[in-house]
């Protein structure tokens, strides 16, 4: 079998003296598109936080393209091409729209996105460029932090909460263009709380409950019931 | 089921701390008159030093600019007994009275900066002190004043007498400052001042008046910081505003002290003051090499150790020899 | 007519003092640190320049181009090598390790030196003046001025037309995010304080030659390097240069009411600034 883009393998994560992983066990293939679901505070956001690197984890426990990253700075990691989208978005204030989505492909990777695919992808970006991103609503904030992390062509992104705190339409309008990404054979890793429209996106899913893998499997043929088991632990 | 301050360490150091002062009191008949200076000149240091602990350890205002109280006490006690006329003995409770006054409008100023803020607005204040100081006519301007003879025959008749006096003054001071420390930290406000230095947005949704708390800190710490002041330049006879003023003596070397002896303890202070003389009074015939050595240890032990001297013994040994922190104690076993 | 002059002088030494203040607003605004030995790495800039000077008999203006990426490269080292490790929440290491800096930097120069006051001897520049309209500059002052224009300008647009800046502001922004940029935040620490300590190198140099400098002397810089800060408003680089010209009219007015005024008079109205304006005339950034 061929080595997986990203591995992962007994994956323990502290918050300080508080375990928030525990055994973590995943693994994703080049141009997959795999969702993270589970209930708040099952621990998806911190799997996405260690895989960036932001949180200190096992060195081994994370392998890229069968090398062990998990020693490696949040900055060593974005360098290999994985992107992170953080919920909230957190776009840097003091920079515009357009500053934003530069710094994103300041690494200087080598790949389809650029400023003009982002923008002909969401062309409001286009017109909101030159403003902060507080003048900008949160649909189109959410825009931007995802234009920011294809600006850097990563191989692997990483997307936080999507839809937290935005209108249907605007959900709906997000899902519509995250076929297109994945298509152009990017792998993409999409933490949802939104259980039903994670799984209508994505080829396979982990659902995490209380730090653990609770259940994975291809996310076509998983039932209601099953997703409910692993989901609240009953 | 009991909840105590004291240990059997603590009880012991009491012991031990009761026989060491009254050893220290008895100091003018066992040491020589160069030993007993150096012993004022210490415990002027060790009160300095506990005082900006206080501060910055506790209340979390790291002030740089404390050498504005010393110069002001200095001044004070130059003003009110060779312009005034008053005898030393009663110029000293006034120089503690004025330097709380000052304090306040002080505080009300510089609270407006945070931080590091803060740290460099309190300089300001003493270098408008100094140059204040330094348009004082009738106390020599910017070349400064000596204490007169007269001036300091109030004190005491007599040379030995007189040292002896500047020395209980320097010793008097030391001991009230800690026990200060002790009781302020056992009170109400220090349990505040320890909630604020852990969490300071938590203390105040526990409804600490956080401004108040810290305002009285600082308050009392100018008030004892200028009488701490009168008795350095009592001591040394002089003044010039650059001596009064000086941020390297009177700041920078004291959180030095702090930093190595262990902030945010009481046994910190002390400590460090002792390695600060001991360094000083082996390395001084060196010059100014002992000075970068002293910058050097700080900043090693800043990064290596920021709990100072004093956290490493007690991590080691748990060791703690003032009643502060609670224990509880006699809970049945098997509870 | 001398009060005029006293506002033109005034002005003029106003931009020496944001030559002072520039360094330490750009550090504040990257990575919120306030460096104590600020004012001693002027002085120790001016120091440098001395010896260069002397050593290859280099007019002090030219020693600048041996002294910036001089100054630069040690602020590179400083961060990287100390400053870096004290870069927490706390307030204490950055102060406690600078103000160490500080004594270091003042004795080292002490041993090196001695306490005898020095000048940078720049011949003919140090006298020449122009006249107009009756008023009298000197050449040096008017250079400083334009030299702090200059350099304000120059971070301006570094900090809002260039990658670096952009990289500043990002890390400034949100240090955690602007990892996932790929940004090395020591790195980028580093080069500001490389900048920072580059502007220091010009200030120090033209200290030397206006007024001539001893180890003692950084406190006093880094103390008008702040007001001016401070007058200006947090994170504003014009906003530094205005309260550095405004300090230095008020010491100028100060010392003409009365020779021991002059300084005394800088610090009221920086302490009536913060009395009135605790976030200085025109702030931009959140203290």
């Amino acid at each position: 079998m061929a080595e997986p883009l990203l591995a992962i393998d007994r994956l323990d994560v502290f918050h300080g003296d508080f375990q928030a992983l525990y055994g973590v066990e995943a693994e994703i293939a080049a141009g997959e598109m795999v969702a993270v679901i589970g209930a708040n505070g099952a621990g998806k956001t911190t799997l996405l936080s260690a895989l960036a690197g932001l949180l200190p984890r096992p060195a081994a426990a994370i392998r890229w393209q069968g090398s062990p990253i998990g020693a490696l700075r949040a900055d060593r990691v974005a360098r290999l091409g994985i992107a992170l989208v953080p919920e909230g978005r957190l776009l840097f204030p003091s920079l515009t729209i357009e500053e934003n989505l530069i710094i994103g492909g300041r690494m200087g990777r080598r790949g389809p996105w650029g400023l003009e695919a982002v923008y002909r992808l969401f062309p409001i970006l286009r017109e909101r460029r030159a403003f902060a991103p507080a003048q900008l609503s949160g649909g189109q904030q959410q825009m931007a932090a995802i234009g920011r992390a294809l600006m850097a062509n990563p191989a692997l992104i990483l997307i936080d909460e999507i839809s937290l705190g935005l209108a249907p339409v605007v959900v709906r309008q997000l899902y519509e263009v995250l076929p297109a990404i994945v298509g152009e054979g990017m792998a993409a890793i999409v933490v949802e709380q939104d259980t039903s429209r994670a799984l209508s996106v994505s080829r396979r899913f982990y659902c995490l409950q209380e730090g653990r893998v609770a259940l994975a499997g291809a996310s076509g043929s998983v039932t209601r019931e099953a997703i409910g088991r692993a989901y609240f632990g009953v | 089921m009991d909840v105590t301050r004291a240990s059997r360490l603590t009880r012991l150091a009491g012991i031990a701390g009761l026989l060491l002062v009254v050893l220290l009191a008895l100091a003018p008949w066992w040491a020589g008159r160069a030993d007993l200076r150096l012993l004022g000149e210490v415990f002027l240091y060790m009160a300095l030093a506990t005082l900006w602990n206080l501060l910055a350890g506790y209340a979390g205002l790291v002030s740089v600019g404390q050498q504005a109280y010393v110069g002001l006490g200095g001044y004070l006690l130059f003003a009110l007994t060779i312009l005034a006329g008053l005898p030393v003995p009663l110029a000293l409770p006034l120089v503690l009275a004025a330097g709380a006054v000052v304090a306040v409008p002080v505080a009300l100023l510089i609270f407006r900066l945070r931080g590091a803020y803060f740290a460099i607005g309190s300089w300001v204040i003493a270098e408008v002190f100094r140059l204040v100081a330094a348009q004082v006519a009738a106390l020599g301007g910017g070349s400064g004043a000596s204490l007169p003879p007269a001036v300091v025959r109030t004190l005491a008749e007599g040379r030995d007498l007189r040292e002896a006096m500047a020395y209980w003054l320097a010793f008097g001071l030391a001991t009230a400052v800690l026990a200060a420390a002790v009781a302020i930290l056992r009170s109400r406000h220090g349990l505040a001042l320890t909630a604020i230095r852990d969490n300071e947005l938590a203390a105040k949704s526990l409804g600490i008046d956080i401004w108040r708390t810290k305002l009285l800190v600082y308050v009392a710490v100018g008030a004892l910081t200028a009488l701490a002041g009168a008795l350095i330049f009592l001591q040394k006879l002089r003044i010039s505003p650059d001596a009064a003023f000086a941020v390297n003596d009177w700041t920078a070397f004291v959180i030095f002290i702090v930093v190595i002896g262990g902030i945010g303890t009481l046994e910190g202070p002390i400590l460090g003051t002792l390695v600060f003389f001991a360094l000083r009074e082996t390395m001084a015939d060196l010059g100014t090499i002992y000075l970068i050595a002293l910058g050097a240890v700080a900043i090693a032990v800043m990064l290596k150790a920021p709990q100072g001297l004093w956290g490493l013994i007690r991590a080691r040994t748990g060791a703690e020899l003032f009643p502060l922190s609670r224990k509880v104690t006699g809970i049945p076993s098997g509870s | 007519m001398e009060w005029v002059n006293a506002v033109l002088q005034g002005t003029l030494l106003g931009g020496l003092y944001a030559l002072f203040a520039a360094g330490l607003s750009l550090i504040f605004g990257v990575m919120r640190l306030v460096n104590i030995a600020h004012g001693d790495l002027i002085v120790l800039a001016a120091y440098l320049a001395l010896s260069i000077t002397a050593g290859f008999g280099l007019h002090p203006l030219l020693a600048l181009l041996l002294v910036v990426p001089a100054m630069g490269l040690l602020g590179y080292a400083l961060q990287r090598g100390l400053i870096n490790f004290t870069m927490g929440g706390d307030i204490l290491p950055p102060l406690l390790v600078t103000f160490g800096l500080s004594v270091i930097i003042q004795n080292g120069l002490l041993m090196g030196y001695t306490a005898d006051p020095q000048k940078l001897q720049a011949g003919a520049l140090e006298t020449a003046s122009l006249t107009l309209l009756g008023l009298t500059a000197g050449v040096l002052p008017l250079l400083t001025f334009a030299l702090a224009v200059a350099v304000i300008g120059a971070l301006q647009w570094m900090f809002y037309r260039t990658a670096m800046g952009r990289a500043f502001r990002a890390t400034s922004d949100r240090q955690d995010v602007a990892l996932l940029m790929g940004l090395n935040r020591a790195h980028v620490f580093g080069l500001a304080m490389a900048l920072s300590l580059a502007v220091t190198a010009i200030a120090g140099v033209l200290l030397g030659i206006r007024t001539g400098f001893d180890p003692a002397g950084g406190g006093a810089r880094l103390i008008f390097g702040f007001e001016a800060v401070i007058i200006g408003g947090l994170g504003n680089l014009w906003g530094t240069l205005a309260g550095g010209v405004i300090l230095g009219i008020a010491q100028a007015i100060g010392g003409q009411i009365h020779p021991g005024l002059q300084i005394l008079a800088g610090h009221l109205v920086f302490l009536a600034v913060l009395a009135v304006r605790p976030r200085g005339l025109f702030p931009k950034m959140e203290g």
